[in-house]
């Protein structure tokens, strides 16, 4: 039917001949060729779209990102309709899809914001509302910028100062551990400084092309990130039944299979997990460490969580240190990346997208190539560099705004430490909901039991069926979820992720919903 | 002891492009101060030694665990790569400020880095009405405060109640924050006098390189003859060449006319679009108006031959405005791509993809560390705008600091308000002192025998044609570097003036040139185009062995 329209197109418009000629011997998308026809219809001459689907970089294609996927639109679709007064049977959508804490209520930390309102509009300096010590790091920050500005563009790697800082605070972590400021690089959020390094990365092509090891599930930035600069991704599967944790054996086993069809060279490792919630014992950073030196893998550490850390008997370890902890002989080889953001822990300042990775014994001249490559881009936002300087430089216990400071990182955080325990709780009470605990990080990860009538519904939709359950659920209640498919679970298994930032009684009503959502669930479909 | 400096010339030449070798600073009168460090040749002589003792560790040393990601297993795209406003000449600037706050001694006492567009580190101040929204809107207690005027906490209390627990700690929709997007529209409607502009059609980006970089790789894709060519002006911003590079499409090369004022001449975009087809498939055209570095305002007419061009030829337009409120020659005014593509009527409006960047970085504000954008897609395929913004959700979101800075940008106070008289004159203040040193720059280069400076129409940069006598050239391809990095490194040395050569923006073989912003203050500027001219003159002399009356 294209082709015959295409062709009577052809001769109604000698104009772009050629083109018309080859559309209709292209198999065209319906949508697009009907508009075409349309604008034709209304006089306009014809002309070929430059950029179609068929025309697109096909990397593009592949590329899914489900934090921000269909569901969240549909989402933003139901709070519009609410707002123009249409009919629910609930009266808010409550977005529990994406680590987003202030967007849930928490408060920013009231120092970090006197900081970087100072370095905003320092007029302010002279305000003697403003604790001194506020002051103190704004002025330093200052100093540290372009004709004193947060609006000068800074080195690409970042300003020197605050590298320093973040260096000493590192150092202090590790207890100990030397760290260079040489080797941090400051970056617009954490997923800009792992694209990059993944980047750096990928290489070869057929058998020779760079193979990058994740863990299923995954955060999809890692999936998305591939996709888009066309590597191979290598799936090994976190063990569900031993609360998430990582199975050296499924490792080594993941990376014989990829050895077959590409050249696996970088080991990804998010601690504590995404959207898992899991944090890895000291021991298992070891084996992989190990296992990383033996297979030659270049090592990048997912640490944006390390103060979200609520199981008693959970602690974090930094890859770094226990790499250095491990010796010369893994000390001086292993290549690792390991990555840090504003966004998370008690902070939570997504919005100013701050971050940075620090390099360990990566090669002096692909370390050129690499501040090359950041300085494209010019620098990270400036206000997100400024942030984590006061994060990496709080208030110390001599300083006016110290209990203060103190009192509220210790409130957020023993908040999350309750949410994270009720969550666990209340969802495995359900029958059919099964959920480890929630060690650290923001999520819970739990597993659904799908009846077989719900599940062929949802192929018949043409759906996977843990989307077709988290749409169902936001259409009746309100709730957005993320689906399990879209982090990747194994075969026949379901899963959903919820982030635990809703506030306590909000999050509450959430969980009661969800009870009874999938309760009647079941009953519809059983 | 002409021998001997040149010597010493070019080994720190030599040196400034070896990146990885920890450099000794030695200055041209190093050797002269023997203290400062090691002879120049054994300097030389050393770094050979060390490249050389590196390269047989990697092939012979067993023991050596060879690194998982080296200079042979990297993205070869990454090599590829080429950013020259902050390449080796800024590293080699960055260098002799540590080693001048060291206590080193040199012929200057300060860098003065005219390598870049960073209007805010050259001293200018930023708009006082902008900075307080941005402190309203990071720190809302001070709305409280009295020393704050009522519209600008009007305006913060709008952006927070668009920002998600009304934060900018929170993450904004992917495409930006719905209040500013319609601000956004509403300011290009206002100046393009009526063209339509919907909301959804803006995206707001990292800067407008961020924009620039995914609409590109949207474009990018097809084997061989058929992969995806991008037509970009020589000269250009640097951004298109290393994005081009990044991606492993084709740069299409079209040449603007200096001897026409840096003009865009339309046969020579059918010479370099023909010539293109043979190897590639050229699918976009970009254009950057007003110029960078060239400094160019285009007619309405040559847009309205470029927009055609498109037209005909099918391809995609990226129109790089940012320098659209930077327009200082008096018979020049600034025409978007969108309002001419609407003018030019309906066949044309309703078919030519286009995408216009904007950013909060130059204008009258030079806000470039806030890192704001946006940018305005027309004409976009329904299915492709959505996995546009699938592919701007990886990143999750623009910086918020950055989109409420554009929201000012896009909505400044209005006469009735109270603050714009302030805003009115930081804003003129701040436009009026640039045009005056686009004019001062042009001129005093004018007056120096060996370059010649197009007017500086708009944007932030002049980019003067300099001669370069032959027995320089000689020598620069002797040291493997191009004429102009050895000018442009020599420059430096002698006077701590860092400039970018022509060869990092691209230029018509065996022509040179540097790029410098004229964003330094007046009096600065004065000094530093001064210094610019005895350089220049004693640079000619030297390599031409004439004397001073003779050029």
């Amino acid at each position: 039917k294209d082709s015959k329209s295409g062709l009577a197109l052809t001769s109604l418009v000698p104009y772009r001949q050629d083109s018309c000629i080859a559309l209709a011997s292209q198999p065209m998308h319906q949508r697009s060729f009907t508009q075409k026809l349309h604008s034709f219809m209304n006089g306009c001459e014809y002309r070929d779209r430059v950029l179609t689907m068929d025309t697109m970089n096909p990397n593009v294609k592949r590329v899914e990102y489900a934090v921000r996927g269909p569901i969240v639109q549909r989402a933003v679709q139901i709070e519009r309709e609410l707002k123009m007064g249409i009919k629910k049977p609930f009266t808010e959508v409550i977005k529990a899809n994406i680590g987003d804490c202030h967007a849930m209520g928490q408060k920013p930390i009231t120092f970090f914001r006197q900081v970087l309102a100072l370095c905003s509009y320092p007029d302010l300096l002279e305000d003697s509302k403003f604790p001194e010590d506020a002051k103190s790091r704004a002025r330093r920050i200052l100093q540290a910028c372009g004709g004193g500005s947060l609006g000068a563009y800074s080195t690409s790697q970042g300003i020197e100062m605050i590298r320093q800082d973040i260096a000493r605070y590192i150092e202090q972590r590790d207890g100990g551990i030397t760290c260079d400021p040489d080797n941090i690089y400051l970056s617009t959020g954490a997923s800009d400084a792992i694209v990059t390094m993944l980047k750096l990365l990928v290489s070869g092509e057929g058998m020779s092309r760079t193979g990058v090891m994740i863990s299923i599930p995954q955060y999809p930035l890692y999936s998305a990130a591939l996709a888009d600069l066309g590597a191979v991704q290598i799936s090994y599967y976190l063990d569900e039944d031993n609360c998430w944790s990582l199975d050296i054996s499924e490792l080594r086993h993941a990376l014989q299979e990829a050895k077959k069809h590409c050249s696996p060279r970088a080991l990804c490792i998010i601690n504590p997990g995404n959207p898992t919630g899991q944090v890895q014992s000291r021991q298992c950073i070891e084996d992989v460490i190990r296992f990383a030196a033996a297979e030659k893998l270049f090592l990048m550490a997912d640490e944006v969580y390390q103060d979200n850390v609520y199981a008693d008997g959970c602690k974090f370890h930094s890859f770094k240190k226990v790499l250095f902890e491990m010796g010369l002989e893994y000390s001086e080889k292993v290549e690792l990346a390991s990555f840090h953001s504003t966004s998370k822990c008690y902070m939570g300042e997504c919005g100013f997208r701050g971050g940075y990775m620090e390099v360990v014994n990566l090669d002096p001249e692909v370390k050129v190539q690499l501040t090359k490559l950041v300085s494209v881009r010019l620098c990270p936002p400036v206000p997100g560099q400024a942030l984590l300087d006061v994060v990496v430089n709080p208030p110390q216990p001599d300083e006016p705004s110290y209990d203060t400071f103190i009192k509220e990182r210790t409130d957020t955080l023993a908040t999350l430490a309750e949410k994270a325990s009720m969550t666990q709780e209340i969802l495995n009470q359900v029958p059919g909901i099964k959920c480890n605990p929630v060690q650290g990080a923001m999520y819970t990860f739990p597993r659904i039991h799908l009846p077989p009538k719900a599940i062929l519904e949802a192929k018949e939709k043409g759906q996977v069926p843990d989307m077709f359950y988290c749409m169902k659920l936001l259409e009746e209640t309100g709730i957005c979820l993320v689906p399990g498919s879209g982090f990747g679970q194994r075969d026949g298994t379901y899963h959903f992720r919820m982030t635990i930032l809703p506030p306590k009684e909000k999050l509450k009503i959430v969980l009661a919903k969800i009870k009874e959502f999938h309760q009647h669930f079941m009953e519809q479909y059983s | 002891m002409y021998r001997l400096q040149s010597l010493a010339a070019r080994s720190l030449i030599a040196g400034a492009l070896d990146l990885c070798t920890p450099l000794t600073l030695t200055s041209l009168t190093g050797v002269r101060h023997k203290s400062q460090g090691p002879s120049v040749e054994k300097c030389g002589q050393m770094r050979f030694i060390t490249a050389e003792a590196k390269a047989s560790a990697g092939r012979l040393d067993g023991k050596m665990r060879e690194k998982t990601l080296t200079m042979d297993t990297l993205n070869p795209q990454v090599k590829a790569v080429e950013y020259a406003v902050r390449g080796p000449i800024v590293l080699k600037a960055g260098e002799i400020e540590r080693y001048l706050e060291e206590g080193g001694t040199k012929p200057f006492s300060e860098v003065i880095k005219a390598n870049i567009g960073d209007a805010h580190a050259m001293g200018q101040q930023p708009i006082t009405f902008l900075r307080q929204v941005v402190a309203l809107c990071t720190f809302p207690e001070l709305m409280d405060s009295p020393s704050f005027p009522e519209d600008a906490k009007w305006r913060a209390r709008r952006i927070l109640q668009g920002c998600g627990g009304h934060s900018l700690g929170s993450y904004s929709a992917s495409p930006g924050v719905e209040c500013i997007r319609k601000d956004i529209a509403a300011y290009i409607e206002q100046r393009d006098e009526g063209v339509p502009s919907d909301w959804e059609n803006i995206y707001l980006t990292t800067g407008a390189s961020d924009g620039i970089m995914t609409i590109l790789r949207l474009l990018v894709s097809g084997k061989d003859s058929s992969r995806t060519g991008v037509m970009i002006p020589i000269p250009q911003y640097p951004l298109y060449s290393a994005a081009i590079s990044e991606m492993d499409a084709v740069q299409v090369n079209y040449y603007l006319d200096e001897d026409n004022c840096w003009a865009l001449d339309i046969n020579e975009l059918h010479r370099a679009y023909q010539a293109a087809k043979q190897h590639c498939q050229p699918r976009v055209i970009c254009i950057i108006n007003p110029g960078n570095p060239t400094g160019q305002v285009q007619s309405k007419k040559c847009i309205e031959e470029v927009l055609h061009f498109a037209y005909e030829e099918n391809l995609f337009v990226m129109s790089d405005e940012v320098y659209q409120d930077n327009v200082y020659a008096p018979d020049c005014q600034f025409h978007s791509f969108k309002k001419v593509l609407y003018e030019m009527g309906p066949e044309y409006f309703s078919s030519v993809e286009l995408v216009s960047f904007h950013s909060t970085s130059k204008g009258y504000t030079g806000e470039c560390g806030f890192r704001g954008g946006y940018m305005e897609v027309i004409n976009m395929d329904p299915e492709v705008k959505a996995q546009l913004v699938k592919l701007l959700s990886v990143r999750l979101c623009p910086p918020l600091a950055g989109q409420a800075a554009m929201d000012v940008i896009v909505n400044p106070p209005q006469p009735e308000e109270h603050t714009f008289k302030q805003f009115h004159q930081e804003k003129s203040s701040v436009l009026g002192a640039l045009a005056e040193k686009a004019k001062l720059t042009e001129q005093i280069l004018n007056s120096v025998p060996g370059i010649k400076c197009n007017p500086v129409q708009g944007s932030m940069y002049a980019f003067p044609r300099i001669f370069i006598p032959p027995k320089a050239v000689e020598e620069a391809k002797a040291l493997g570097m191009q004429p102009d990095m050895l000018y442009c490194l020599r420059l430096l040395e002698e006077t701590g003036i860092c400039v970018v050569p022509g060869s990092g923006f691209g230029q018509k073989d065996r022509t040179y040139h540097f790029r410098m912003t004229i964003l330094p203050s007046i009096e600065k500027l004065n000094v530093l185009l001064g210094k610019v001219r005895d350089f220049h003159i004693s640079f000619l002399k030297e390599y031409s062995g004439l004397e001073w009356d003779e050029i």
